[in-house]
């Protein structure tokens, strides 16, 4: 048995107990990492009681570039495949490898990469010229040019990158990391997701992405929005003041303190905690999406007009909700699926986040905070080196993103693709390895920590080999 | 410190002596195979690829006897020299069993277990779900209840009291129905109770489960389990025909349909003999797993995928297993290998479906509420009918006059045409100027360019025909037109393009334009001789399509109607009569207006057939080649082709040289013989009464799942369900009439360390109950929930923006205007990937996989839910209107009545004080501001009632707003 799975929830302890048996699992709680897990209204401090070694990452921020942005136009520049432009592209490349909408194509050609590349910082990364301002932080950031992933559709593939399987139904990393460690977020969830749009068709995701799966549902991402209710449901009805609130709250909470002083049930009391929470949490997320009282400075350091719904505002949202102890924090950018006119349309979309992916690692650094929070940025996955008419088709047997922050070095490349940006050849990094690596900044080892649902121990990495990728460890 | 002194307590209360093993006899089913499950069949289980040193622990058979080059694993009886002991307390890392790497750690307890069990003589057991449940005793009391008491008594334990009556018949309407019971219900039980507790609570049962709510409650359990959705689920995630299916499962359950026949209908519905309707509807169980139109997603692939989505779900939905979990690899702790997990997937290989793309729109039904309105229709129709088939002497008077009118102008008789052509022309002139034969003299023998006269009786009047598609080439018609006596007869005719006509050799019309032929190009009269006249017409096609038009004016009566009027009415048979009497019925001003009904029900039928619900249902086809899929590679085509058969352990189908279909499958799932289906389902019915089952993991009955708390009770259960012969409400019955069902869910602080989770039963469970019945409660209490049973998905109000991130297309979610807002929680519309955010804060699944078990989670979200949903406001101003309408003048019988109404008991005086000075305090307030008064009367789309004042109504609506909050109004004790 793993020592994480010994919290008292009613769920893993009725997994663990049975009866005939009981008596060896319990006595098996008895163990020297026992956890005595908080009441379902306390708020949750996480399974984890012993971190394996000691944590850099305090939380995450996860920006999602969906639609899977091409490699070839963003970090890994091939000049092999310049020169091959509008040339076949050799077999041996492709011959019996899944492609997706090229599926058939008999003649594939190659298409150069159609932005040119610069050296940027004192490391002298090389990074697409439609980024110069993510070219500004290049010293803070590992490449990484070697990625794989195992599904070729979108909808697949982000649920892969999530939870490390297609199949439905499993938890997310933002709900594992949730579980396992809480948050120290008094009065906001601890897993949160925003969203934007713009550069290109937009792709639709699911609530899979942040669902947590077999795990409770409080450990699922909350979609906060910032148009409309900025929470589903945190807005008082028409007519009814804060006050008036205040008052259905109150009363709503001494009945249930009556009924509970007569029936004696924790539930209840952490159903009049829930209430205090909702209350507090009405009172605090609007304030905390308004970003209209950040100075001019940080404004236009992000790009960020408030109340845009951009993914420069989301990058301060997310600043603040780091701020705020939130552990996970998910921004999705819709706009990557290149299909057609990847030229221009990768260009826009880069313009679209360009900006704010950069402020967010400069302003996490000004503020001490870059040092524990692990930025995450990428695709679920790459584009083909074969042309699609002028655009390019899924890829998944090589693709690039950039990790910073919490833990990672800075300033360094890792792994490569070959000569025309197909397969990933060096220090192939899958998405195993990178859960792996996430949970290991958090101090966890991905081995031992597990749930049991339906009788297996499930982990975050599956049951296939995962590695943590040290050389980008700081 | 104290939660550990609490453990021991539990220990040593719960097990007492138990606790001490070498005591008693250590069963290897209990007490043996979860630990070695856990902690060694990774490698030494039924997985054979996984397997080291060729041992294999879980079974009798895995070697663990025989002597291995000088070791034994285990010795019977000499734990000592047992190899298997020496590996657990090796001090020797690199000998120590479980490895370090594993993760895996036997504790002290568990080793000595172990120890204990081979010192017994290590003996085996098959594991327990796998081997036919048997009736251990048929005891003289409700088994029920002399399983649960055998057990307490062990443990010096005692069932708890009975509940309070009000408790009780709420417990028993929230778990058959899904509603709470009115305070007339409640009064109606109390009464029975106090004179017959028992009697009380069958006929409370009885009459529960005759309830349509009965159906619907129970759907929510299966349909959970059978992953049934509104919409596809992978990425574009739009609609699918599915509700029907939903109908069917209530209307199963409520006819109490019984099990097996329930599992052969969905499994199976379109392969039974002489299948119905409502079978094929069943099948659609099939169709409900998840499917893609993502552009660039392979068939092959999905093929692959949607194989083991349906093993998956017939596993874990009926089985209550994890076959599923053996598409990679052998299955580590079960013996379910690979090839078994493409051998279950090859019985679903013969449905027809699209692998990547739109799901069609499926089987046109008439059920239902539709078939009756077809059958009204068709009813209204033939009585019309009827009315217009029969004479009176008024219209007999009419139909007289109606003949005089025609008078002596009876008129000429066109015979059919015969028709030559095409003939070519080379060019349009040519074609139309050239003559080819017939404008000379008719020759019926005539062959022109290799072409015959032919009869053309289908060449209507009065309609554009089509020619054909001949270029530059002209067509001859012809037909004789009879005359009573000299007479004119205008026509209209068309023409694509070039026209000629000639009346007896005479050319009347030459006209050749380039068009298309239409009514009224040409208006000619004909200058008709008595007897047979000669009608000729030439039709010539430039390019394109060819063909002509052609009406005589004034002669709409049909050529035999005609003929017979021609004939005197003296001199006309019986036949000729009835003839023009029929056709007289038929046009009689008298009979109009009945035959405009009758032609607009016709219509309305029409219309009702061609929007008739449409489900998607199982259509066999010829079986896909079924592969197994190394490590579940749809690339890789290496894997032998399988054949449909259950997992190899548990037997075979016979089905002789047939190929075994689903029929047989569904056969064998509900067969006396199979050891797990009966076992799974009274093991979940169980949990819906009780809260948890009596095999507390009721999504895995394997080597994983847990050794039954009352293995005994289950299999006395389940064997009783098979010998009921399925019947689910029998077995509601024996349950919930049971004195362990009747317990108070009240739990002594002793009781709470002793049995923190209820495992004894020896009180009731208390649980929340599921997202849709939170949201039924809601609106029943508000007195606006509507009753119906079935129909298309619902769609409640739902925040704005809720869909912004699906596209493909993108979405907007327009809630329902009319009675459909205020339907029951389980026909919400069901968005796979982004289900109605209130029902998913109350853990309702997204229903992508099989679900036997809901989280209960306790969180702000739900709170937020209750406080500022507009269903839940609206639902509390009803309410509010209620309470001033039926809970009489003084606010304490007011809120007293409320109260009661939403927790079926009375309230205190500490509640009614909290409530009476929120209301006053509440109607200060609004009655300062009649504005926000009207704001808060205004959610929702009920329209607030004129005669309360907006004050009055808002202090209420915040008083009802506090009850629907409260936690016992959601909670089922």
């Amino acid at each position: 048995m793993t020592p994480y799975d010994f919290q008292m929830n009613r769920r893993s302890f009725l997994n663990r107990s049975g009866t005939g048996i009981g008596s060896v699992a319990l006595a098996s709680l008895l163990n020297d990492e026992l956890k005595a897990a908080p009441r379902s209204g306390e708020k949750w401090t996480g399974v984890i009681n012993k971190l394996d070694h000691p944590a850099k990452a305090k939380r995450v921020i996860h920006l999602c570039m969906a639609g899977g942005p091409s490699h070839l136009e963003t970090l890994d520049y091939k000049p092999e495949l310049a020169k091959m432009n509008g040339k076949p592209m050799p077999e041996s490349f492709t011959k019996g490898q899944p492609i997706a909408q090229l599926q058939g194509n008999k003649n594939l050609t190659c298409l150069g990469p159609q932005h040119e590349f610069k050296n940027y910082g004192k490391s002298g990364q090389h990074i697409s010229s439609i980024f110069p301002q993510i070219g500004g932080v290049a010293d803070d950031i590992a490449i990484i040019r070697s990625m794989v992933t195992e599904q070729i559709n979108h909808d697949p593939a982000h649920t892969f990158m999530n939870t490390g399987t297609q199949i439905s139904g499993r938890p997310s990393m933002g709900s594992w990391l949730l579980y396992g460690l809480g948050a120290e977020t008094e009065d906001l969830p601890g897993y949160v997701v925003l969203t934007s749009v713009g550069g290109g068709q937009n792709q639709p995701i699911a609530a899979r992405q942040w669902h947590s799966g077999f795990l409770p549902s409080r450990f699922q991402g909350v979609p906060f929005h910032s148009k409309g209710d900025p929470v589903l449901y945190v807005t008082n009805p028409k007519g009814v003041t804060r006050e008036d609130q205040q008052s259905v709250v109150n009363s709503v909470n001494a009945l249930n303190g009556i009924h509970n002083d007569q029936v004696d049930d924790p539930e209840i009391s952490a159903r009049i905690a829930q209430y205090e929470l909702a209350f507090k949490m009405q009172a605090s997320v609007p304030g905390l999406m308004d970003v209209s009282k950040e100075p001019q400075r940080i404004l236009d350091l992000y790009g960020a007009k408030p109340g845009d719904g951009s993914f420069a505002s989301n990058c301060l949202l997310a600043r603040r909700l780091a701020e705020r102890g939130v552990r996970f924090i998910q921004l999705y950018h819709r706009g990557w699926d290149h299909h057609g006119g990847i030229k221009n349309a990768s260009k826009n979309t880069a313009g679209l986040v360009d900006r704010g992916s950069a402020a967010l690692i400069q302003d996490l650094k000004e503020r001490g905070m870059l040092d524990d929070t692990l930025v995450i940025w990428g695709g679920e996955f790459g584009r083909t080196p074969m042309a699609q008419g002028n655009g390019r088709d899924h890829h998944i047997k090589g693709f690039s993103l950039w990790m910073a922050g919490g833990g990672i070095k800075g300033g360094i490349s890792h792994g490569s693709t070959d000569e025309l940006g197909y397969n990933s050849v060096k220090d192939i990094v899958n998405v195993r390895d990178l859960h792996a690596t996430l949970l290991h900044l958090f101090g966890i080892d991905h081995e031992r920590f597990t749930h049991k649902f339906q009788g297996l121990d499930f982990r975050l990495t599956g049951v296939r080999p995962a590695n943590v990728i040290r050389p980008v460890l700081a | 410190m104290k939660r550990l002194t609490e453990l021991f307590i539990f220990l040593l209360i719960i097990f007492g002596n138990d606790a001490l093993f070498a005591k008693d006899k250590i069963l290897f089913n209990r007490d043996i195979r979860p630990l070695l499950s856990d902690n060694c069949f990774a490698c030494h289980g039924p997985d054979e690829h996984e397997r080291k040193a060729k041992l294999r622990l879980d079974i009798k058979e895995g070697g663990g006897f025989e002597n291995r080059d000088g070791t034994v694993a285990i010795i019977p009886n000499d734990p000592v020299n047992s190899e298997l002991i020496a590996r657990i307390i090796s001090g020797d890392e690199d000998e120590l069993m479980p490895p370090k790497k594993s993760g895996k750690k036997l504790s002290p307890d568990q080793i000595n277990l172990i120890k204990e069990w081979v010192k017994q003589g290590a003996e085996y057991e098959g594991h327990w779900s796998f081997n036919k449940p048997t009736k251990s005793v048929e005891p003289a009391i409700n088994p029920i209840d002399h399983f649960i008491e055998t057990r307490l008594k062990t443990q010096n334990l005692k069932f708890s009291d009975a509940a309070a009556t009000h408790t009780l018949i709420r417990r028993l309407s929230l778990d058959l129905t899904g509603i709470a019971p009115t305070p007339e219900e409640v009064n109606i039980f109390q009464d029975e109770y106090n004179k017959h507790p028992q009697d009380a609570m069958k006929n409370a049962a009885g009459r529960l489960m005759a309830s349509p709510r009965y159906g619907e409650r129970m759907a929510i359990f299966w349909l959970d389990l059978v992953r049934y959705a509104d919409s596809i689920g992978y990425h574009s995630d739009t609609n699918m025909n599915v509700y029907l299916y939903r109908e069917w499962v209530i209307n199963a359950f409520n006819a109490n349909q019984r099990f097996d026949q329930f599992t052969k209908d969905q499994i199976a519905g379109d392969l039974l003999p002489n299948s119905t309707d409502e079978q094929k509807i069943a099948s659609g169980y099939n169709r409900l797993l998840q499917t893609t139109e993502e552009g660039g997603a392979q068939p092959k692939e999905y093929v692959a995928i949607y194989a083991a989505d349906r093993v998956r779900n017939i596993s874990g939905a009926w089985l209550g297993g994890t076959l599923g979990c053996a598409q990679c690899h052998d299955h580590k702790y079960d013996p379910y290998t690979t090839k078994d997990f493409y051998s279950m997937a090859a019985f679903f290989a013969d449905i027809k479906e699209r692998a990547v793309g739109k799901r069609e729109a499926g089987m046109s039904v008439a059920t239902g509420q539709y078939k009756k309105r077809i059958e009204d229709l068709d009813n209204k129709i033939t009585e019309l009918t009827k009315l217009t088939t029969v004479s009176s002497p008024e219209i007999t008077a009419a139909q007289a006059e109606w003949e005089k009118s025609l008078g002596s102008s009876a008129k000429p008789l066109l015979a059919k045409w015969h028709m030559i052509g095409p003939i070519p022309g080379g060019d349009p002139n040519n074609a139309f100027n050239k003559e080819f034969g017939p404008e000379k003299g008719i020759d019926p023998k005539a062959v022109i360019a290799g072409k015959k006269w032919q009869d053309r009786p289908d060449l209507a009047d009065g309609k554009v025909h089509n020619l054909g598609s001949a270029a530059n080439s002209a067509w001859y018609l012809y037909r004789l037109i009879k005359a009573p006596q000299a007479t004119q007869l205008p026509l209209s005719l068309g023409s694509d393009d070039g026209i000629k006509v000639w009346l007896n050799g005479k050319e009347l019309l030459k006209n050749n334009p380039a068009r298309g032929a239409a009514p009224d190009q040409e208006k000619i009269t004909l200058e008709l001789k008595e007897g047979n006249n000669q009608f000729l017409m030439k039709i010539v096609n430039h390019a394109g399509g060819g063909g002509f038009y052609f009406k005589a004016k004034g002669n709409d009566l049909p050529p035999n109607i005609a003929k017979a009027l021609s004939v005197d009415n003296d001199e006309r048979n019986d036949a000729q009569k009835k003839e023009i009497a029929d056709y007289y019925l038929t046009i009689s001003p008298a009979l109009a207006q009945t035959r405009s009904q009758i032609s607009s029900l016709q219509k309305e039928k029409g219309e009702l057939q061609k929007n008739l619900p449409k489900t998607l249902v199982s259509v066999s086809m010829k079986p896909r080649d079924m592969r197994v899929l190394p490590r579940g590679n749809w690339l890789d085509d290496s894997g032998q082709i399988v054949q449909p058969a259950i997992p190899e352990f548990l037997g075979k189908i016979k089905t002789g040289d047939n190929r075994a279909n689903r029929l047989d499958l569904a056969n064998w799932i509900v067969s006396p013989n199979n050891p797990l289906t009966s076992r799974a389902f009274v093991n979940r019915l169980w949990k819906i009464f009780f809260g948890l089952g009596i095999s507390s993991n009721v999504d895995d009955l394997g080597s994983q799942g847990q050794w039954p708390s009352h293995p005994k009770l289950l299999d006395w259960l389940a064997v009783e369900f098979i010998e009921s012969k399925w019947d689910i409400q029998h077995m509601i019955k024996l349950i919930v009439s049971s004195k362990a069902y009747s317990q108070s869910s009240l739990v002594s602080p002793q009781m709470r360390e002793t049995d923190p989770l209820n495992l004894l039963f020896a009180r009731q469970s208390r649980f929340r109950v599921d997202a849709e019945m939170v949201r039924d409660n809601a609106l029943f209490v508000g007195g606006i929930l509507t009753e119906r049973i079935g129909g298309r998905s619902a769609k409640p109000y739902q925040p704005a923006g809720y869909w912004r991130h699906m596209n493909f297309p993108a979405r907007k979610y327009a809630h329902d205007n009319n009675e459909n807002q205020y339907r029951r929680g389980l026909y919400t519309h069901w968005q796979r990937s982004f289900l109605h955010p209130s029902l998913l804060a109350f853990d309702a699944p997204n229903r992508e996989e099989c679900t036997a078990e809901r989280p209960r989670s306790n969180t702000p979200l739900q709170a937020l839910v209750l406080l500022n949903d507009i269903t839940y406001v609206e639902s509390a101003r009803a309410f509010a209107e209620r309470i001033i309408r039926e809970g009489g003048k003084d606010p304490k019988s007011r809120i007293n009545w409320a109260l009661n109404t939403a927790l079926s008991r009375q309230g205190n005086e500490k509640e009614m004080k909290i409530l009476s000075e929120l209301q006053t305090k509440q109607l200060t307030r609004y009655n300062a501001d009649t504005n926000a008064a009207n704001e808060l009367n205004t959610v929702g789309i009920k329209v607030p009632p004129k005669d309360i004042p907006p004050a009055e109504l808002a202090s209420w609506t915040t008083v009802a707003r506090t009850i629907l909050n409260l936690h016992e109004t959601i909670t089922r004790h």
